[in-house]
């Protein structure tokens, strides 16, 4: 362990924070009543609720990949009065509660919503539907793709794409055969990304889709209903979101970072898979 | 395919007009910011001019100005870029990589990649066919890079300083490979190097401020230079001057007799390497060659403003001159800056030529498609 470089009270408020993540998560798993962890997490609530959160969760990555790269692409290489404005706006959804952007969508696509009541006309309901979870999960986690499929296409800059136009590719060639296999680990990475934050949320889900047993009621929602009544049951599907949580850092992760696309092959060596279990 | 080539990008302050013919390479030098990445980008389509006209054989690449604009595609006009990385898509391999043009131009893919194997041969790395580009040394890198741009059989060949990022060691192999490739070839390269322009170039385009200020065969251009820029490319003092009736009298006041075309009055110059330039201090022995008050010997008396060291010689800037001399003869002459000196050089070794008439760095001055 080399420290040398930092003063001592870096080394030691570095610690402190560490610990303030990872002890919460300590003193739940230390609350889990193992005995019952399996019937716990197996009841049907649970796997509904862990059901309709994958679906969803899927549904909204999806929709993420399919709006956020060519908003990405369009942030990243197109320059056009207000293109500023507009990514603070795309990218206002990371900092805004999500009780906000619930508010927001159910006045949107809500039955008295400025869309919502056009639809309604039309016998499509959205709001407090599984279709109102999937638009609430996509609106927290689009710019998570947004942001890092951004910065990678800036970061890879356009000497290939020139490189390939002047080679006689049309925009669509270079923009399948050499745009987007450039940024794809950026693109994995932020899909990853997305997922995990429409696995998480709550607010936005709560607010415009309600809570509704196997059609609304996702797994953190389920987590917070059983609180009140089963504690043993909230802290056991905690866990199972916990662990869901580590998979996606850890694919996150080994997704290869942008660095390699250094020509010689020489970029970083993967990350030591040893480093997050050592606390000494 | 000859080119012709007329653009303007004021807010760059570019304006250039050159022509080039079928299978000509010119070499396009200038100090930095002068234009050089411009006038690649223009023909490239990379960048879009604010009034020109360019072909390439029969065919426009843009032709802007008021009422038009046309602007053909990076992709339709036939001109491939040689850049100085040589930016092989670090996602496809080499193959693939120089199969990419001819794809993209329609092959199928049994065809592209045959054309891609014969150009791979043709650059001297069939081997590394199979590889990821990742895994390329810097010169391989660029040989295949060459292969790529080659392989869409392109009307004009653009080089922008395709050996600068190379080892010294590694240059030499691949521009003897540009030679080769470049032979009857339309092709403009843009270098630092004076080497690249002597060895791949039929013709010479110095830019500066972007503006054209000289240009030429480079054989006339390395013995004729027009700029202070051209003369340090060819190695050369430029004394610039004027006709008289007897001869030639330059800036410094140096009298060269001499007998050629050419009316009192015109603008002339005087071309002379720094190693047939003598110095001497007034009353001492001179130096290098010794002219001693031989005939054919013009002098002029002046102050030493610079002294250099370079290489084996010590260079002496006097008189608007450099002079080559041995360190041992600098030293035991006492030459510093500030001391005066007598300047001379011997008429034979030197070239005296009329400068082109208005010299004017705009439009129209770069055209060098008549060899004069």
């Amino acid at each position: 362990m080399n420290t040398a470089a930092l003063p001592r009270w870096v080394v030691a408020a570095a610690v402190v924070g560490a610990v303030f993540v990872v002890l919460p998560l300590a003193a739940m798993t230390l609350r889990i009543d193992w005995p019952r962890f399996i019937p716990l997490v197996t009841s049907e609530g649970a796997r509904a609720a862990l059901l309709l959160s994958l679906r969803t969760s899927v549904s909204a990555t999806i929709l993420c990949v399919l709006f956020g790269v060519p908003l990405a692409l369009v942030l990243a290489r197109t320059s056009f009065p207000g293109r500023r404005f507009v990514r603070s706006l795309v990218l206002l959804p990371l900092v805004l509660p999500p009780v906000v952007g619930g508010i927001a969508l159910l006045y949107t696509f809500g039955r008295r919503g400025l869309i919502g009541s056009g639809l309604a006309s039309l016998g499509i309901d959205v709001a407090f539907s599984t279709t109102a979870v999937v638009l609430a999960q996509a609106f927290v986690a689009l710019p998570f793709l947004v942001l890092s499929l951004e910065g990678a296409l800036r970061t890879v800059g356009t000497r290939y794409e020139a490189v390939g136009a002047t080679l006689g590719a049309g925009r669509w060639t270079v923009l399948r055969r050499i745009t987007l296999p450039l940024v794809l680990p950026a693109l994995v990475s932020g899909a990853v990304l997305s997922f995990a934050r429409a696995l998480g949320e709550f607010g936005a889900t709560l607010t415009f889709a309600g809570s509704l047993q196997g059609s609304t009621r996702t797994l953190p929602l389920e987590i917070y209903l059983q609180r009140e009544t089963d504690p043993d049951a909230a802290v056991a599907l905690s866990l199972v979101l916990v662990v869901v949580a580590v998979v996606v850092v850890g694919v996150a992760h080994r997704v290869r970072p942008l660095g390699s696309l250094d020509p010689r092959g020489t970029a970083s060596p993967k990350a030591p898979a040893a480093a997050p279990g050592r606390v000494d | 395919m000859p080119l012709t080539f007329a653009g303007a990008l004021p807010e760059r302050g570019f304006d250039v007009a050159f022509d080039l013919a079928d299978g000509e390479t010119v070499a396009v030098l200038g100090p930095n910011g002068a234009g050089k990445s411009t006038l690649l980008g223009l023909l490239a389509g990379l960048l879009a001019p604010s009034a020109g006209r360019a072909t390439l054989g029969e065919d426009v690449l843009f032709d802007v100005g008021p009422g038009r604009r046309v602007l053909i595609e990076p992709r339709r006009r036939g001109v491939s870029l040689l850049a100085q990385e040589a930016l092989l898509f670090p996602h496809l391999s080499v193959l693939e990589n120089v199969a990419f043009g001819p794809r993209s131009r329609g092959l199928s893919r049994a065809e592209a990649r045959a054309t891609a194997s014969a150009w791979l041969e043709r650059v001297g790395t069939p081997e590394l066919a199979g590889r990821s580009p990742g895994r390329l040394s810097g010169g391989q890198a660029q040989r295949v890079a060459i292969a790529r741009a080659l392989a869409t059989d392109p009307a004009l060949l653009l080089l922008d300083e395709p050996l600068a990022a190379l080892d010294v060691t590694v240059a030499p192999a691949i521009r003897t490979l540009l030679r080769e490739v470049l032979q009857g070839r339309s092709a403009v390269i843009v270098t630092h190097d004076a080497l690249d322009a002597f060895l791949l170039a039929d013709r010479v385009l110095i830019l500066d401020g972007g503006r054209v200020v000289e240009a030429g065969r480079t054989m006339e251009v390395l013995t004729r230079p027009v700029t202070a820029f051209g003369a340090r490319l060819a190695g050369l003092n430029l004394l610039l001057g004027r006709r008289t009736e007897m001869g030639f009298t330059g800036a410094n006041g140096l009298v060269v007799p001499w007998e050629g075309p050419g009316r009192a009055g015109e603008e002339f110059a005087l071309a002379i390497r720094p190693a047939a330039v003598s110095v001497a201090r007034p009353g001492g022995p001179s130096t290098g060659t010794d002219h001693g008050a031989a005939s054919g010997t013009s002098r002029v008396t002046a102050i030493v403003d610079d002294i250099e060291h370079r290489g084996e010689a010590i260079r002496v800037h006097a008189a608007g001159m450099a002079a080559d001399l041995a360190p041992a003869d600098a030293v035991a002459m006492g030459i510093v800056p500030g001391c005066a000196v007598e300047v001379s050089l011997r008429h034979q070794d030197a070239v005296v030529y009329a400068l082109p008439a208005a010299p004017d760095a705009g439009r129209g001055t770069g055209r060098t498609g008549d060899g004069r």
